[in-house]
Parts: C-alpha cells; structure tokens; sequence
C-alpha cells in the first residue's frame, strides 16, 4: 500500500506534487532550524564572546525578508496547488489504451460491492481491472460514509448515500494491489479491504468470461441480504441480474441500509425508538 | 421513571472500564477523605471552589486539564499498546471498546485538556498584566469553569455508566445518528461538549470584554503584552466560532431525540452540511489552541532572552492576521469530500497563506534571540524545543493543504503525526512553558528545574519517537482508527511508537514527581519578590501569589514592557520609602453560583442522556432559580480596608528593597 | 539620592511614550463594561443563528417530496407576528425610558405591555406549529421542515427565555427598585430584546418570504 510506490499516472503525479512540495519546503525549514539551535546555542548567557543588544527590537529589513520568505515559499506552493489539484481533479477523464470501464462501487457495512455494469458482473472485496486501460469509477455508499481508496493508484473520494461521486484512474502494471476504505465507518471498519487484480489488458476479457460463469446472481433481494452488516465478508463473485442496482441505491429508491451496533448500551426499546422516527 | 438507565446501563462485564473507574472511584474517595478528615472542606469551600478571583479559577482550569491529561494519555498509551499488537488479529480491545477509546482520547483532549490550560493561563495572567484587579465578569468567569468541569464529569461517568461515542471525536453523520449509532455513547459526547461550550463561550465574552475595556490607565493596544494580544485574537475566535459548534451539535441532537432530518440519509438531510458546519467551527478551534501557545511563547524567549519581542507590532498583525484567515480554510478538511477543482485550490490556497504570519512569528522569535544572554530555564527549553517542533509540523501542513497531496494522506496516519506535530509541539509545549513560568506567581514558590528539563526532553525525545514513525506509516498506506491490520511492513513502526509512548510517559510521571518534589521543597524554592525570572511585565510587578486585589495601586504605563521600564527606572534611583496613597479597595464577593449551577448542568446533562425527563425539567429550573438567587443578593462585593492594603504592600515592597539593593529577603 | 514611589516613577517624564496619541485613561466603568459584554454575546447569539440560518438556506429545497414553504406558509400570521414584535420593542424602549427617569409605574406598563406583545407572538407561532404539525409537515417530514422548525423555533425559545427575564426584571424592580446593579440588567434586557426584533426581521425575509418564492 506504499504510495511512494505507485503504479499509476495519478498516483505517480500525486507523489511527484508530494515530493516537490517537501523538497520546496525543506529548503526553508531545514536552515531555519539550523539558525534557531545555533541562534540559542551562541546566544547562551555563558558565552561572553556574544554580543548583548539589549535594546535590539526592530529593523525594517529583516522584517522585509521575515515576511518575504514564507510569502515566496506560499506563492511558490500555492501555483503547484492550483495546477495539480485541476490536473488531479477526480472527476476528469484520464487517457489510456481501449475503452474506458466503468465500475460502479457500493460502500456497505462493512465491505465494498463493485458493479461492472457492461460485463454484467459483480464482485465483493475483489477487484479485477485491465492494465492501461482508463478506469471510471462512480461511487455511492448504502449507509454511512466511507472512502474509497487504493494507494497505489492515488486518488481517494468519499462514498455517500444519496449521492453519486466519482473518480477516474488507470493502473500500468499488472499485479495485486491493495485497496481500503479511509473513512471511519464503525465496528467493521478495519476490515473493509479490498483486492485489486490488475491483469494485462488481453487477459480481461477471459476473467469477464470465467466470472460469468458464477452460479450466484445479484438482484434486488440478494443485494439487501448483502446490504446487511457483517464484519469481513467473503469475496465472491455474482451476476448481475438487476443492471439498475446501483442507480436504485444512489437514488436511495433502495432505502439506506440499516445499522447494528454490537454492544451498544443505553438503546431505546423498540416502542420509543419508532416515535421518535 | 428512569427513562433508558437500569443496571444493565453499567458494563459489569467489561474488566477494562470497571477496573479504571474503580481505581479512579478509590482515588476520589480518598482524596476526599483526606480532605475532610483534614478540616480543609470549608477552606476550600471559601477559597476555592466558591472563589471568583480569576487567580484561582484559572488555577482551577490547569488543575483540571492535568487531570484530563492523564485521562486522555492513558487512552494513548492503551491505543498504541493495541496498534502494536493487533497485527492479523484482535489484540487486548475489541473494536467496540477501540472504537470508544480514540473518540475519547481525540474528545478529551481538544476540549478539556487543551482548552481548560489555555483559559486557565489566560485567565491567571491577563488581568496581572494588563495591571488591573480581576477580569471583566468575575462571577460567570466562575459559573464558566464549573460548566466546563462538568463537560469533563459527563464525559468520564461514560466509563462506569453506559458507553461513550464511537465514532471519533467528531460525529460525521450518518454514523452518528441514531440508526448507525443507537446507544447513549453518542448523546453523552452532545450533551457534555454542549455545556462545557456555553462554559467556553461565557470565557470568550469574559476576555474579549476584559482586554478590551479592563486595562491600567495608559496600556494602549500597542503596549499590551503579546500573550494579551493572542489572549484577545483567540477570544474573538471563540465567541465567533463556539456559537457553530453549538448549533451543529444541536442539530445532530434534534436528528436524534426527535426524529428531525438535518443530516439523515432519508428525507433530504445532507451529510456535507455537516461536515461543512462542524469544520467552519473545527478550524478555527484549532488556532484558538494555538495562538494563547503563541503568546506564551512570545512571553517567555523575550524574557530569558533579556530583550524585548523582536518586531512587536508585526507580532500583532501576523496574530490578526491568523484570527481572520482562519476562518478561510475550513474545507482543506475533507478535499476528498468532491468539491471540485476550483474549490479544493481556492483552500489549499488560504491555508497556505495562514502560513505566513505564522512563519513571520517565528522568525521573530529567532531575531528575538539574536542578540540575547538566554538563559535555559525550563519554560525557555519548551519554548525551542517548540520552534524546531513546530516547523516540521507547519511544514507537513502546508504539504496537506495541496489538494492532489492530500487526496493520498487524508485521514492517513500521517495526517495524525502531523496534528500531533502541531498540538503537541505547539499547544502542549505552550502549556508546560507556560505552566512552569507562571507557576511561581500562582503558588509563590518556583518548579524543580532538575526534574523540570528531565520531563522537557523525556517528552521532547518521545514526542519524536512515536510520531515520527507514523509519517512513515502514512506514507505505506495505513489509515486512521484500525483497531487491528495485516500489512507485516507496519508492525515495527507502530512497535517503535509504542516506545514512544512510553518514553512520554516517563516525561509526565517526571512532571507529576517534579510537583509532588516541589511542593515539598517549597521553601527552598521560594520567590521572595514576585520577580524569580527578571521578567519584563506586569503580573511580574505583583507579589507571588498576588493579593487578593492584584495591585494595592493600579500601576500607569508608558511603553511596551511596562515593568522592565519601571524596573531600569527604579535601579537607578533606590526602591521608595514614599509609599503610594493607599485606599480600600472593592473586590467581588465569592459566589457558590458558578458550583450550584453546574451541579444542576451535570444533573440536566445526565437525565437528557438517559431520557429521565422528570429530572431535565427539575435541573432546569434548578439552574434558574440559581440564577435568581444570584441576581437577588445584596451585596456583591466585599471591602479590604485601606491598613490591610498597605499592610500586605508594604511586605513586598520591602522584600522588593531588599532585592533591588542586592541583599537577601529579611 | 532622589527617592520616588511606585506611582510617581512610572509618572516622572523621562520614559517617552512609545505610541503616540491620546493614551488610554484605565478601566472602564461598570455600565460600559456590562453593555460591551453583553453586545458580545448577542453577536455570539448572531452566529448561532447564522449557522441555523445557512442550513435552512442548503435544505430549502429538500422536501422529500412532501410540502415545501409556498404550500406552507400563511403571511398573514408572519405579518401579525412581527406587528406584535416590532410593538413590543417598541414598549420595550418605552420601558428603557422609565427606567432612565427612574418611574416605576410607567416601567411596569410598559413591560407588561411587552409581554403582552410577546405573549401574543409566541401563542400566533404556537398555533402555526400545531396546525403544521396537524398537517403531517412536521419537523420530522423533511429535512426543510427540520430547518425551518429549528431556526423559527430557536428564535421562539429565545423569545420564551427573554419574556421569563422579562418577569423577573419586574420582579426585581417592584422588590429592590432601580439599583444600580439592576439597571446594568434592564439594559441587557431591552438589548436582548431589540435583537431578537432584528433576527425575526431576518427570519421572515429569509425563512417566510424567500421560502414561498422557491
């Protein structure tokens, strides 16, 4: 999950911006602390070699120079910000080779649905995309706020019900990666973690072939079974019988799904709980 | 009868939270029971816990924020102990008791660590150096305190009676909300931050009020001290953003007891709404930490430094110009959150920006020590210790404020080093300095400095210790609150932050012996004179502790550092045997009203939380008629006659005579 | 050797000031001070409304499909509502004058007079809340009607809290008569009181009459 390993043009640009910004800031900082340990180290009342200057408060220069350098440095810093965050802009298509997928992904309770909507298919915590080729993602969350993230492919956005987000990236290298949710979502939470296969981009439509071919099916009624909270949830691989799945639940025509809290002390009885709806 | 509380409310089958509250329940007993037994109930009756003097209720304020760190640190050490061993597995707390833990670690601390020693130090000071008797509110300065220690209560009676939040120290919903959040833990964080943030808000009023009109004839704004013009900029701060937090919590309370849909999944409440409202408060919260550290820092290097604060009136704009800007950045928060572009740039932009009246502070700081005979007193050694620290966390901020740069830290743990780096380099720092310089004047006798740098460099070694590696941890991908893992590349970094942790532990238990060792040796360590650092402002010209009334005479100012000019004044011509005219003076009575009134604050608190609704409504108007009975009093202030005035003068000055004329305190 | 006293040494000349201008002649008195706080805090109070404020702006059109505010809202009673506030401030100052010339008759009038005022407000948005209510447009119907029973709400509760110390301040006065410390209240009172006037004024513009236009 090092993402000063990355193996996508947005993560690769992203830790470039990282690197750059640090290095912009360093050359600051680093004789700053230098004068301040030296300052207090010559300055200490023992050493009688220092000059006293007991009245020394003010000079217009150095204040010229004091409030020049961190302006410069934010200036500086303030460019790189304005075009990276429009070069990185999530929702802006990245290119890459063959048609861009689109992969539709629901944060649930503890575990991520991912939706192929072309490929009829659908996955929990396992994700397959081809190498090169420009990725789409559209998120939404069944209940309460997650975010998605894969490290090393940069870019992180927040899932939310009721709301469609989205972020584009693309993955070079075939290999397994791994991605998580970074939005704290409750008791679940450390285990919202996902695998990403990245396979050659000729490979790919034999996965979609051999996923078909799953006995499990995803409809409406499979989906709020799903949508039920459970901690570390088996990967596994479904067809996608119902193609408005995710649209119903961004749209919240499938209302949120529900919580537990395990544990939780101090509920109120059911009775008191319904009034208060 | 008792809404949703019954036996079952009480976690008997939760080792953890039942050995901690009985160890705590033990240690309140017999302190208690020392106390009485002692006779010294009614002493702190009077003089104490029914005081209005702003002395003693911001003693009161430190005292329980040192209390609350322990608290809260013991959350941290038992999250680090977790963290480094809940590696493919569950470790020693389960995740509904994890959870609790880093949403009471993060609560405890920000709210009643931080900010009670902050208001605690402005409170004790400011009017000490603005040469004046008390601040403007005495009594609500009180009532501020005690709803404010009654946050803390609520928040600690979470442990033995029901369960706290479990979803950080900031309830995004909808996982706060009911259906995500069904127990009372939720309703215990709402209702304590509600009323400790009246408690806060009341002090902001206090301050801003008191600095503003409450100064000695001839403290012009610019011959404030700077810890008067940071105590102002973070008062502003509060009553402009206190009045947020309150409405929001408000509203997630409304979600929750009524069925309302602010910020519900279904019939069109909007999360973002939340999370926008919660950060308009949330950011300015954290430079109301920071600038009093701020003040105190500027305090203290000029002071050991023996030379003015180098750029005095570029120190107040930068500190106002930090007061505006930082209501300008709220969304670096949540980038992630789906802004857009133009938006996320505009706030990167500003909180960059708000970086550079803070570099120009410490540059300042820098060019105060230029120059300098500085001497290494403890409250000087946590004052560089702070510049070093807090560059690199300045440094690791601006690096978040970068859109793309975040989109790959947020929420990681490298965003957690770097606000750790900030506030415990900058607030923490600033609170210990600030607590060791003014402890003298508070207490009359100065801190062991032996075991006052021991505990500086335990705490500054691991501090760096156990963040350090979580930058690194950041930068692997390891995001916040995991209550267990399976990247084997973690491990041995979140191994060496647990020694970290134990390393600041050592800092604390030195902090706590350098006090109990203190205490003892107090009249080893005696400040005759009020003057122990040769300090260079007015609180310094005051008996250590100060009478009741501050100053027998308000004193007149005619520059910056209005004491270090009386003192050169008053080298060169011997200390006076013409003594001022004395006259009695009027100091506000003490008044049980801030104590009653919290005591039906925490009653009211408690019953909202349980759902007990005939005891809301008796707290209620228990609190009201408290307040009756306070407008109803007669007299609400009390005479010291003008002998007793000129007696207690007449001792410092003496002892002052002696000091100036080279010899020993007779 | 010239002796001089603590005093008389920060007095003797020889120190220049060091910002020129009119210095600042020491603390305020109690009066001032007591206003000034208090003027802090309505502009605390301000802010907390702000905050109701901008979450009713951001849920205006979140109906859920159910009534939004041109279903809702009957003007009429918002215009008899600030007729009753506006004429309770206006008492209210008639009351500050009395208070100031000290009588304790026209006093009383005019803050019973007052509350009169403010009774007949809170009872006018009372009906209003259980007729919606009635209605099924509730608070807890949308996420507008949450906004909008909130902010309106909030503004009532200070309204109820303000016409409680409107009580006692008469209370206090019939008892102790205008002592000093009871006429720093009677100002915070009757500021208090022309704030909440000022905040129905951006109430009915932002709530009442924006909300029927969407």
């Amino acid at each position: 999950m090092n993402i000063l390993d990355p193996q996508g043009p947005v993560g690769a640009a992203e830790k470039t911006i990282l690197i750059d910004s640090i290095g912009i800031m360093l050359a600051i900082v680093l004789p700053t602390v230098v004068a301040i340990l030296a300052f207090a180290y010559w300055f200490r009342a023992s050493n009688t070699r220092a000059q006293y200057w007991p009245d020394w408060e003010y000079s217009g220069r150095i204040e010229l120079v004091v409030w020049s350098i961190p302006a410069l440095t934010v200036i500086l810093l303030g460019g790189v910000a304005w075009i990276g965050a429009h070069q990185l802009d999530a929702r802006a298509p990245i290119p890459g080779s063959g048609e861009p997928l689109t992969i539709q992904a629901v944060s649930i309770e503890w575990k991520w649905l991912f939706i192929y909507p072309e490929q009829k298919l659908a996955t929990i915590n396992t994700l397959t995309v081809p190498a090169g080729v420009p990725l789409h993602f559209e998120l939404t969350s069944s209940s309460v706020m997650n975010a998605f993230f894969i490290p090393q492919f940069g870019g992180m956005v927040y899932t939310m019900n009721g709301m469609v987000s989205r972020l584009n990236l693309r993955a070079d290298n075939p290999g397994t990666f791994k991605g998580l949710s970074s939005q704290f979502s409750g008791d679940g939470f450390p285990d919202m973690n996902f695998d990403v296969h990245v396979v050659p981009s000729e490979q790919f439509p034999k996965w979609v072939q051999a996923a078909s071919n799953t006995d499990k099916s995803l409809d409406q009624h499979e989906y709020e079974q799903i949508a039920k909270p459970s901690i570390n949830h088996q990967q596994t691989i479904y067809r996608l019988a119902d193609p408005d799945l995710f649209f119903f639940t961004a749209t919240q025509k499938i209302p949120p799904s529900p919580g537990s809290q395990a544990g939780a002390i101090g509920v109120a009885p059911p009775a008191e709980a319904a009034d208060a709806r | 009868m008792l809404g949703k509380l019954n036996w079952s409310s009480i976690p008997f089958n939760q080792p953890l939270p039942m050995i901690a509250s009985a160890v705590v329940a033990l240690a309140i007993l017999a302190i208690l029971g020392w106390v009485v037994v002692k006779g010294h109930l009614p002493y702190l009756w009077r003089e104490w816990i029914t005081s209005v003097d702003h002395k003693r209720i911001g003693v009161m304020y430190i005292l329980l924020a040192m209390v609350m760190l322990l608290r809260g640190f013991s959350d941290a050490i038992m999250m680090r102990m977790q963290q480094s061993v809940a590696f493919h597995g569950g470790g020693f707390l389960p995740p509904e008791h994890y959870d609790q833990i880093f949403s009471a670690h993060g609560t405890i601390m920000i709210f009643f660590v931080a900010m009670p020693f902050m208001i605690g130090l402005m409170n004790l000071v400011v009017p000490l150096q603005l040469g004046v008797r008390d601040v403007a509110f005495p009594t609500l300065n009180s009532v501020g305190f005690w709803l404010t220690a009654t946050g803390a209560l609520l928040v600690n009676i979470s442990l033995v009676i029901g369960e706290f939040a479990r979803n950080g120290w900031l309830p995004y919903p909808p996982l706060s909300e009911l259906a995500y959040s069904p127990g009372v833990g939720v309703d215990y964080y709402l209702w304590s931050l509600e009323i400790s943030g009246v408690g806060t808000l009341v002090a902001g009023i206090n301050l801003v009020t008191t600095v503003l009109k409450i100064r000695t004839k001839g403290m012009n704004y610019l011959r404030m001290p700077m810890f008067c013009w940071t105590t102002l900029a973070t008062n502003l701060l509060i009553v402009a953003a206190f009045p947020i937090l309150t409405a929001t919590l408000a509203m997630l309370l409304l979600d929750r007891y009524f069925g309302f849909h602010f910020f519900t999944n279904e019939a069109g409440g909007n999360m973002m709404m939340f999370v926008n409202l919660i950060w308009a408060w949330g950011h300015p919260e954290v430079y109301i930490l920071v600038l009093p550290a701020f003040g105190i820092f500027s305090e203290v290097v000029s002071t050991f430094s023996g030379k003015p604060l180098f750029g005095y009136r570029s120190m107040v704009l930068a500190t106002m110009a930090i007061c505006i800007i930082s209501f300008m950045v709220w969304l670096h928060h949540f980038f992630t959150m789906g802004a857009g572009p133009d938006v996320n740039a505009i706030f990167g932009i500003a909180s960059m920006i708000i970086a550079v009246p803070t570099g120009v502070k410490i540059y300042n700081w820098l060019f105060t020590m230029y120059g300098a005979r500085i001497r290494f007193a403890t409250p000087m050694l946590w004052s560089i210790g702070f510049m070093v620290t807090f560059i690199i966390g300045g440094l690791t901020g601006v690096l978040v404020a970068v859109p793309p740069a975040d989109f790959v830290l947020h929420n990681s743990l490298f965003l957690v080093a770097h606000f750790h780096n900030v506030i415990i380099g900058g607030v923490l720092f600033g609170a210990f300095a600030g607590y060791t310089y003014w402890f003298p004047k508070a207490f009359g006798f100065k801190l062991h400095e032996g075991l006052g740098h021991a505990a500086f460099w335990c705490w500054l070694v691991g501090f760096y210790v156990a963040f350090m590696p979580l930058y690194a941890l950041g930068l692997l991908g390891m995001t916040r609150r995991l209550q267990h893992y399976d990247i084997p590349e973690w491990r041995p970094w979140l191994i060496v932050a647990a020694a970290g942790a134990v390393l600041i532990l050592s800092g604390i238990v030195l902090q706590i012996a350098q006090l109990a060792v203190s205490i003892r040796r107090r009249e080893q360590l005696r400040d005759e004179t009020g003057d122990p650092w040769d300090g260079r402002s007015l609180e310094w010209a005051t008996a250590s502790p100060p009478p009741a009334f501050n100053f027998a005479v308000l004193p007149v100012v005619f520059g910056e550092d209005a004491y270090w000019r009386l003192k050169k004044l008053a080298a060169d011509r011997s200390w006076s045997d013409q003594e001022p005219e004395y006259r009695a003076i009027e100091i506000p009575r003490n008044s049980p009203t801030g104590f009653v009134c919290a005591f039906f604050a925490t009653m009211m608190g408690f019953a909202l939380i349980w759902h007990i609704w005939w005891l809301v409504v008796a707290g209620a108007i228990g609190a009201f008629a408290t307040f009756v009975v306070f407008a109803w009093r007669d007299e609400d202030e009390e005479t010291i006659p003008a002998e007793e005035v000129a007696r207690i003068d007449r001792i410092n000055r003496a002892q002052r005579r002696t000091m100036l004329s080279g010899g020993t305190a007779g | 050797m010239s002796t001089v006293s603590f005093t008389e040494a920060s007095v003797l000349g020889g120190l220049e000031a060091h910002a020129p201008g009119r210095d600042w002649s020491g603390p305020a008195p109690k009066r001032i001070v007591t206003g000034y706080g208090f003027w802090i805090f309505i502009l605390s109070d301000i802010i907390m409304f702000s905050a109701f404020f901008a979450s009713y702006v951001v849920l205006l059109g979140h109906t859920a499909g159910g009534p939004s505010g041109r279903d809702l809202f009957d003007l009429r009673s918002v215009a008899m509502e600030t007729a009753f506030l506006l004429a309770s401030s206006f008492t209210c100052g008639l009351a500050s004058i009395a208070a100031d010339a000290r009588n304790t008759t026209w006093f009383h009038i005019a803050m019973a007079v007052t509350f009169v005022f403010g009774l007949g407000f809170l009872s006018l948005e009372a009906r209003e809340f259980t007729s919606l209510v009635a209605r099924g447009a509730g608070p807890t119907r949308s996420a507008f009607l949450s906004a909008f029973f909130t902010l309106v709400g909030c503004h009532g509760l200070h309204v109820s809290a303000g016409s409680l110390w409107l009580l006692t301040m008469m209370a206090q006065v019939f008892a102790k008569g205008f002592r000093a410390d009871i006429l720093r209240r009677i100002l915070c009172f009757t500021l208090f009181w022309h704030a909440l006037d000022i905040i129905w004024i951006a109430v009915f513009t932002i709530v009442y009459l924006l909300g029927s236009a969407v």
